[in-house]
């Protein structure tokens, strides 16, 4: 019996090229079984049945971008949390160092950590996650005839 | 809190005398009947006036009486939040008949915001012109829609948009 | 147009089998838009739910027309609305197939007489395949009415309805 030998990279490449097949079969499929009828109306953009307004090339605040970084360094913080939780108390590994290992991993990580909010600190420190706000003050607002004091009654009337 | 014979005194020794054709004490709240012209100055007396302060519209509503009568209200519902007083103030309007201009009121979004959307709504509905309104548009109804729904002889389109109204 | 659809004239066992594998598969995923325009989307919401759990039917509601199969009128249609719902319509993918839940857009329902914003039944504005009765309809009803959407899909054929080909034909003319 012929033992096929796949090595790791091998098992990767099969599913690479399943989920390419998967994808492929299904928009041919698709395509061979659609009905395909556009019309002006059908070919617009779906604006929840609107008009549409404007171009899509608009403008975004670079603040989003800079926040998605930010978001980015965090969820590579868990993807590397994921393989530590795995070996962090592997039995064997605390065996042979009588206990000393997971302290090594657990300071380790703790100092990844640590790198990480002084990244954070720093774009904090650096004004990069203030939005701006828009400059309303309630005393400016409530502008109506009647002083305040009045007002003030009332709100202690109905505590 | 002050009664209605009390808050209509005082009201009108604000303006110099009864600006108001009439008054109605069994209405729940107490009306005043007034003419359009005069709808501002008592709106402006009854937000301002120290001890009145009337500073929430609570509603506004439109009402038809029909062809016959020939008349048309625009009733606005007061409260004033820090006394706690009440009143009803109605403007009775002459109705237009076909290819007459709309009835007349001014606008009272001066005073209060809320006004904007309730005169639209108004306007869409009965067919009242709010002067002063900086934007009469129709609120409820899609802008191409012919006529005001809720007057008394409304007769709806036969057609919008290629469908069919009537059932 | 697809390679298949419409290339068949005539019935036979071939046709027969791939219409029963196309027919079974549009049947089993019928993805509906979510689509509520007054009390009867409580309703709709509620057949989504566990209890009543729309999805073994193979039917996840979609945000997006172009993802979706069945368009669930659920509720009042107003002629304001009215564009927006042919517009809809005509921007789900095709085969797509309209149930009208509920007596508003079944008719008009309590609008009927006096309702001068209601379109009196959303079939004024888009063909229908499934009415289902009720003010609002419970989930259950629903839930019967989309199988019976089913069981029409069920008896659908690759060769193209003779109706939907005269107006082709008539098209191609003009």
């Amino acid at each position: 019996m012929i033992k096929p030998e796949v090595s790791a990279y091998g098992e990767i490449l099969i599913f690479v090229i399943a989920g390419i097949l998967f994808i492929v079969g299904g928009l041919v499929t698709s395509w061979l079984i659609r009905p395909k009828r556009p019309n002006p109306e059908k070919s617009t953009t779906y604006e929840s049945g609107e008009d549409t307004v404007g171009l899509a090339w608009g403008g975004f605040p670079v603040r989003f971008y800079l926040l998605a970084i930010i978001f980015l360094l965090f969820e590579v913080e868990i993807l590397f949390l994921f393989p530590w939780a795995v070996v962090f108390a592997h039995e064997g590994l605390q065996e042979a160092t009588s206990g000393l290992w997971g302290w090594f991993a657990v300071v380790e990580m703790f100092i990844f950590l640590l790198i990480l909010a002084l990244a954070l600190a720093y774009a904090w420190a650096s004004g990069f996650l203030d939005w701006p706000r828009p400059d309303w003050e309630p005393e400016k607002a409530a502008s109506g005839p009647v002083p305040k004091h009045l007002y003030d009654q009332f709100n202690q009337t109905i505590k | 809190m002050m009664d209605f014979e009390a808050l209509t005194g005082k009201l009108a020794e604000h303006l110099g005398g009864p600006l108001w054709t009439e008054t109605d004490p069994s209405a729940t709240p107490g009306a005043l009947i007034i003419q359009p012209e005069n709808l501002l100055k008592i709106c402006e007396a009854l937000q301002k006036t120290e001890g009145l302060y009337f500073d929430l519209l609570s509603c506004i509503a439109g009402l038809d009486n029909g062809p016959e009568k020939g008349s048309m209200e625009v009733i606005y519902i007061l409260h004033s939040i820090p006394y706690g007083h009440k009143i009803m103030l109605k403007v009775m309007l002459t109705r237009n008949k076909d290819q007459e201009p709309l009835p007349v009121v001014p606008s009272v979004s001066g005073f209060w915001k809320t006004a904007l959307w309730h005169e639209r709504e108004v306007y869409d509905l009965f067919g009242i012109h709010f002067e002063g309104h900086p934007d009469l548009r129709r609120i409820l109804l899609p802008s191409d829609w012919e006529g005001h729904p809720l007057r008394k002889d409304y007769q709806h389109q036969e057609k919008y948009h290629g469908i069919k109204v009537a059932y | 147009m697809g390679l298949l659809d419409q290339k068949f004239n005539s019935g036979s066992i071939i046709i027969t089998r791939v219409d029963d594998l196309i027919n079974w598969a549009r049947l089993s995923s019928m993805f509906p838009m979510t689509f509520g325009l007054a009390c009867c989307a409580m309703e709709f919401m509620s057949a989504g739910t566990t209890v009543y759990d729309m999805d073994r039917f193979g039917m996840a509601p979609r945000a997006s027309p172009r993802q979706a199969d069945v368009m669930i009128v659920a509720g009042t249609v107003t002629f304001k609305m009215g564009d927006r719902v042919r517009r809809l319509y005509e921007q789900m993918a095709e085969p797509r197939y309209v149930v009208s839940m509920g007596s508003c857009s079944n008719c008009g329902g309590p609008y009927w007489a006096h309702g001068y914003h209601v379109v009196k039944g959303v079939d004024r504005i888009i063909p229908v395949d499934v009415y289902v009765p009720g003010c609002p309809p419970r989930p259950e009803a629903l839930i019967g009415g989309l199988l019976k959407l089913q069981e029409k899909i069920r008896n659908e054929t690759l060769m193209a309805p003779k109706a939907i080909e005269g107006w082709l034909a008539e098209s191609e003319k003009v």
